[in-house]
C-alpha cells in the first residue's frame, strides 16, 4: 500500500522515495524569487490521470523554479518536510503545491511554511485534483492541463508577498436563530459556559415541532416531559435573552462582530404587565384553526399556542382579531386584569452586536394536499403524521383520543410511510425520522385502540440506538408491515382502502381501513429561501443549509463565524438534533474562549500617489469600507471592514485600487500562462 | 496533418460558488473536457473587464467567468456589479467581431457541480464549432488599445483574416 507507507515511513526514507529535479542556479528574471513546486500524486487520485514525473519535469525548466518534486502524499508529514527542508537548503522562498483544492488544504500548507520560518501567503496551490485529475478521462489531455495549471501558480507565486494576519476583537455574544430543540441546546450549553446568548423565535412560543410530539421513539417517554424543563431553563438563564414572536431582518458585519436588526412583532400585549392568566383567550370570540394541532382543533384570536408555552404570555392574531378587522369588540382589554392588552402596540427594531450565529431554525412536514393521488384534503379521515401525533396527544384537540371524523374509533389504520420522501415526483432524499415515527405512531394506535394497523413501506430504516429493538417490539405487538409503498388511497363500500404492490408477496392489495395516516417528508421551511438570504449561507441541492464540509464540518456554513444545527442541515431525529445543537455550541465556544479573531489580511488597498479621487468605488463596496478623504482628496480603505472581494478594484479607472494576494499582475500573469501550455 | 482543434479556455471562478462547484464535480468524479483552466479570485465582482480582453490576447479561444446566482453571493452583491459590466463587455466584444459563444458570464452554486460539467461541455463544443479565435491585425490592435498594454501576439495571430 503506497498511502500507509508513505505516511508512515521516517524522513530519510521518504527523501530518497521522492523524485527530484534540482537545479539550483540559472533563476532568471526576479533574482530574489526561488520557488519551490511540489507535485502530489494524492496516492492514486491523480497519478492515476496526471503523469506527475512529467508534470515535475516540466515545472523544474519554468522560471524562477529552483527545485520541482513529486510525492505520494504531499500533505502527509514527510510530504510537507520535503517543503521544511527545501527551504532550509535550498533557500526557497515561494512555494507551489500542485495537488488538490486549496479549500481543502491551503491552512495545511500555510502552516508548513510558517513552520519553516517562511510566510504562508507565499504559497500557491495549482488543483490538480479536483479541477483535472478526477474530471478527465484522457490521460494526455490530463497530464497536459495539470502543466498548464501549475505554470499558472508558478507565474502568480512570483508576485506573492507575505502578508500577516490580523486580529480584530470578538463580541462574546450568541444569537441563535429558532427555539426548537436544537437551538434551545445550543442556547442552554453557552449560557452555562458564562456568555451572553439570544435567542430570537419566529412563533409566539419556543419549543419548535418538538412540542407537539405525543411520545418519543424508541423509549416513548413523553416530548413535552424532556423538552419543557429545557424550554424554562432558558427562559429563566440569566444568560439567556429571549425573544419570541420575533424575526431576524438584517445581518452585517463578519465572526465577531455581527450587527444584527431584529424585528419584534407587535404582540399587542405588554408582556411585563401580563400575568399569563388566560382569561382574554378565555373571552376572545373567535375561533381559528390551531397550526400548533395541525389545522385539527382551534385557537382563539388572542392566543398561547399550547398550555406550556414559553414565555406564557399571549399574542393577538391580528388577521383574524375583530378588533383589527373590523374595529369593534375589546371584550380581551376589558377583561384583562392587568390591563396589558395594548392594540397601538408596533413592531420594534433591535439592533444588537454579536459574535457568532448558530442558524437553528428547523424543518416543516410536506404538505400532501399537493397530491391528490393520496386522498388528503379530498376524504375524511386521511391524515397526515403529525396531525395523528396531536390526536394522540393527551392535550391535543381529542384529550387523546384517536377518532374518526364521527367520533367513533377506528377498526383498522394504515399508515403509508415516504409519502413526498424517496419519490423522484417530490422529493428525492430519506426524510430519515419517518420510518421510526411511523412505527411510533403504529404502536400508539394500536394500544390505545386495539385496530389493526397496516404500515406500507418501501425500505425499514430503524438505524438508530434502539431503534431496530423498537421495530422487534412493534412487530411482535401484531402490527402488520407490507412491503409496498402505499401506490393511491380511495373510498369503497363506505370506508376507505388502501393500493399497493405487496413485494414480497408479488402481488397487487386493496386494504380497507377507516383511517389513513400520511407520514410526510420533512421540507425545508417555506421561508428558508429568504433566510438564507439575510444570513448570506447557501441551500444544498436539497433545499437545506449547506454545511462547509459534509463530513469534517457539518456545523460550520462557508461564511465564518455562522454555524447549523438541527433539521434547518437536513431531515434529523430528535438525538441528533441535540447533539447538533450542542456540536454548534462548542464551536461557539471555542471561537470565544480564543476572545479574538483572526481577520484575512487580503483586503483593498488604494495607491493615493495613483487615485484621482473620482469616487467611482465608494457606492460599490457593500460594507461601506471605503472613504473619501476630504484632506488627501483620495479614497480610503478601511482594512477592518474591508472583506477583499475586490469588486471595487475592477472597477478603478486609474488602477489606484489593488486587493492584496488577488492583484491585477498575479491573475494577469497567471492567465497568460495557464493558455502557454 | 494538423492535429484536431482544441479550444483553450480560461474560467474565472468566484471563491464561494463557483470554484466550489467545480470541486463539486471533481468530487463527484463528473467528467468534462480538458480544455478549461480554472482561475480563483475571491468575487465575480473582482474580475475585470481587461482580465477577458487580456485573455484572448494571449491566446485563449473561450472565457467563463462564472460567480454566485443572483441574491447568494457571499460579498452580498459583487455578482450584481459582474453582470451589470458583462452586459457591457458583451457589446465591446461583438463590436471588436469577437464571436458571442466565446465569452460567457454564468451563475453557478457550490451544489452545481454536474451542472459546471455540463456547462464547461457545452461551451468547450460552442467553441470547438467558432474554430480557433485568430484576431486580425485591426482587431488586435484594437484589443491593445482597449487594454492599454504590450501585449505579444497570440500564435496565428496578426494574419490578414480568419483563415
Amino acid at each position: 500500500m503506497p498511502g500507509s507507507d508513505a505516511t508512515s515511513c521516517g524522513i530519510l526514507r521518504v527523501v530518497a522515495g521522492a523524485e527530484q529535479t534540482e537545479i539550483g542556479t540559472g533563476v532568471q528574471g526576479m533574482s530574489d524569487v526561488r520557488t519551490g513546486v511540489y507535485v502530489c500524486h494524492c496516492g492514486s487520485n491523480i497519478a492515476e490521470k496526471v503523469d506527475c514525473a512529467r508534470v515535475r519535469e516540466f515545472a523544474s525548466e519554468l522560471k524562477n523554479v529552483v527545485v520541482a518534486r513529486d510525492y505520494q502524499y504531499m500533505c502527509s508529514e514527510p510530504g510537507q518536510e520535503l517543503i521544511r527542508q527545501d527551504v532550509e537548503k535550498n533557500g526557497i522562498n515561494r512555494v507551489v503545491v500542485a495537488s488538490c483544492s486549496p479549500r481543502m488544504h491551503e491552512p495545511t500548507f500555510r502552516k508548513t511554511l510558517e513552520t519553516a520560518g517562511l510566510n504562508g501567503y507565499l504559497l500557491e496551490m495549482a488543483n490538480i485534483r479536483e479541477h483535472c485529475s478526477w474530471v478527465t478521462t484522457d490521460r494526455e489531455a490530463a497530464t497536459e492541463k495539470a502543466a498548464a495549471l501549475v505554470a499558472g501558480a508558478v507565474a502568480r507565486v512570483a508576485f506573492h508577498e507575505p502578508l500577516e494576519e490580523r486580529f480584530a476583537d470578538l463580541k462574546q455574544r450568541l444569537l441563535v436563530v429558532g427555539g426548537g430543540i436544537a437551538g434551545i441546546e445550543a442556547a442552554l450549553k453557552v449560557a452555562a459556559g458564562g456568555y451572553q446568548v439570544t435567542l430570537v423565535e419566529k412563533e409566539p412560543s419556543i419549543g419548535g415541532n418538538m412540542a407537539r410530539l405525543d411520545k418519543t421513539f424508541p423509549t416513548l417517554d413523553c416530548s413535552a416531559c424532556i423538552l419543557t424543563p429545557k424550554m424554562v431553563a432558558v427562559a429563566q438563564s440569566e444568560n439567556v435573552t429571549l425573544y419570541t414572536y420575533a424575526e431576524v431582518e438584517k445581518v452585517e458585519g463578519y465572526v465577531g462582530n455581527f450587527q444584527v436588526t431584529i424585528r419584534q412583532k407587535a404582540r399587542s400585549v405588554d408582556t411585563s404587565k401580563c400575568t399569563g392568566c388566560g382569561v382574554c383567550y378565555g373571552k376572545c370570540p373567535t375561533r381559528v384553526p390551531s397550526e400548533f394541532d395541525a389545522g385539527l382543533g382551534t385557537r382563539k384570536a388572542i392566543y398561547v399556542p399550547f398550555p406550556q408555552a414559553v414565555p406564557n404570555k399571549p399574542v393577538i392574531d391580528r388577521e383574524h382579531c375583530l378588533q383589527f378587522t373590523k374595529g369593534k369588540c375589546g371584550v380581551c382589554a376589558r377583561f384583562c386584569p392587568t390591563g396589558a392588552i395594548d392594540y397601538e402596540q408596533g413592531d420594534q427594531l433591535i439592533t444588537e452586536e454579536f459574535g457568532a450565529i448558530i442558524i437553528a431554525t428547523g424543518y416543516e412536514t410536506w404538505d400532501p394536499a399537493a397530491a391528490p393521488q393520496w386522498g388528503y384534503g379530498r376524504y375524511d379521515n386521511v391524515l397526515t403524521a403529525m396531525q395523528l401525533e396531536r390526536l394522540v396527544n393527551a392535550a391535543g384537540p381529542t384529550k387523546g383520543k384517536i377518532q374518526l371524523q364521527d367520533g367513533s374509533t377506528p377498526e383498522a389504520v394504515a399508515i403509508l410511510h415516504c409519502i413526498g420522501s424517496r419519490d423522484e415526483n417530490y422529493h428525492r432524499y430519506c426524510s430519515r425520522f419517518c420510518c421510526m415515527s411511523s412505527l411510533k405512531l403504529a404502536h400508539l394506535a394500536r394500544e390505545k385502540t386495539g385496530a389493526e394497523v397496516y404500515n406500507f413501506y418501501i425500505d425499514l430504516r430503524a438505524f438508530g440506538k434502539g431503534y431496530e429493538e423498537f421495530y422487534n417490539r412493534v412487530q411482535e405487538e401484531g402490527v402488520h408491515f407490507i412491503r409496498g409503498k402505499g401506490a393511491e388511497v380511495i373510498r369503497k363500500d363506505g370506508r376507505l382502502a388502501v393500493r399497493a404492490e405487496d413485494t414480497l408477496l408479488g402481488r397487487y392489495r386493496e386494504v380497507p381501513v377507516d383511517m389513513v395516516v400520511l407520514n410526510t417528508a420533512a421540507v425545508p421551511r417555506r421561508d428558508s429561501e429568504k433566510v438564507g438570504q439575510v444570513f448570506g449561507i447557501q441551500p444544498s441541492p436539497d433545499g437545506f443549509f449547506l454545511e462547509a464540509h459534509v463530513k469534517l464540518e457539518p456545523l460550520k456554513t462557508a461564511t465564518d463565524g455562522i454555524y447549523i444545527a438541527g433539521c434547518c442541515q437536513g431531515p434529523k431525529d430528535i438525538p441528533d438534533s441535540v447533539a447538533q445543537g450542542a456540536g454548534a455550541a462548542s464551536e461557539v465556544l471555542s471561537l470565544f474562549a480564543a476572545g479574538k479573531v483572526k481577520i484575512s489580511p487580503v483586503v483593498a488597498t488604494v495607491d493615493s500617489q495613483l487615485c484621482s479621487g473620482c469616487r467611482v468605488c465608494l457606492p460599490l463596496c457593500p460594507y461601506s469600507a471605503i472613504s473619501y478623504d476630504e484632506v488627501n482628496r483620495t479614497a480610503y480603505v478601511n482594512e477592518a471592514t474591508c472583506k477583499g472581494c475586490g469588486t471595487c478594484v475592477a472597477s478603478c479607472p486609474s488602477g489606484a485600487l489593488s486587493v492584496r494576494h488577488f492583484t491585477d499582475e498575479e491573475i494577469i500573469a497567471q492567465i497568460k500562462e495557464v493558455l502557454a501550455v | 496533418m494538423m492535429a484536431a482543434f482544441e479550444p483553450k479556455i480560461v474560467g474565472i471562478l468566484c471563491n464561494w460558488c463557483s470554484y466550489a462547484g467545480a470541486d463539486l464535480a471533481g468530487i463527484s468524479r463528473t467528467k468534462y473536457p480538458a480544455n478549461i483552466r480554472i482561475i480563483r479570485v475571491m468575487c465575480s465582482g473582482r474580475v475585470d473587464p481587461t482580465f477577458v480582453l487580456q485573455a484572448f490576447a494571449e491566446g485563449a479561444d473561450g472565457v467563463l467567468v462564472s460567480g454566485c446566482h443572483p441574491g447568494d453571493c457571499h460579498y452580498q452583491e459583487g455578482n450584481y456589479k459582474t453582470y451589470a459590466r458583462a452586459e457591457i463587455l458583451e457589446q465591446l466584444l461583438e463590436q471588436m467581431g469577437i464571436e458571442k459563444g466565446r465569452f460567457r458570464l454564468t451563475w453557478v452554486s457550490a451544489n452545481e457541480g454536474e451542472i459546471f460539467a455540463s456547462l464547461v461541455s457545452e461551451m468547450v463544443e460552442e467553441v470547438r464549432a467558432l474554430g480557433p479565435f485568430r484576431p486580425t491585425r485591426e482587431r488586435f490592435a484594437e484589443l491593445q488599445a482597449t487594454i492599454g498594454r504590450e501585449v505579444a501576439p497570440a500564435a496565428g495571430a496578426g494574419g490578414e483574416g480568419n483563415d
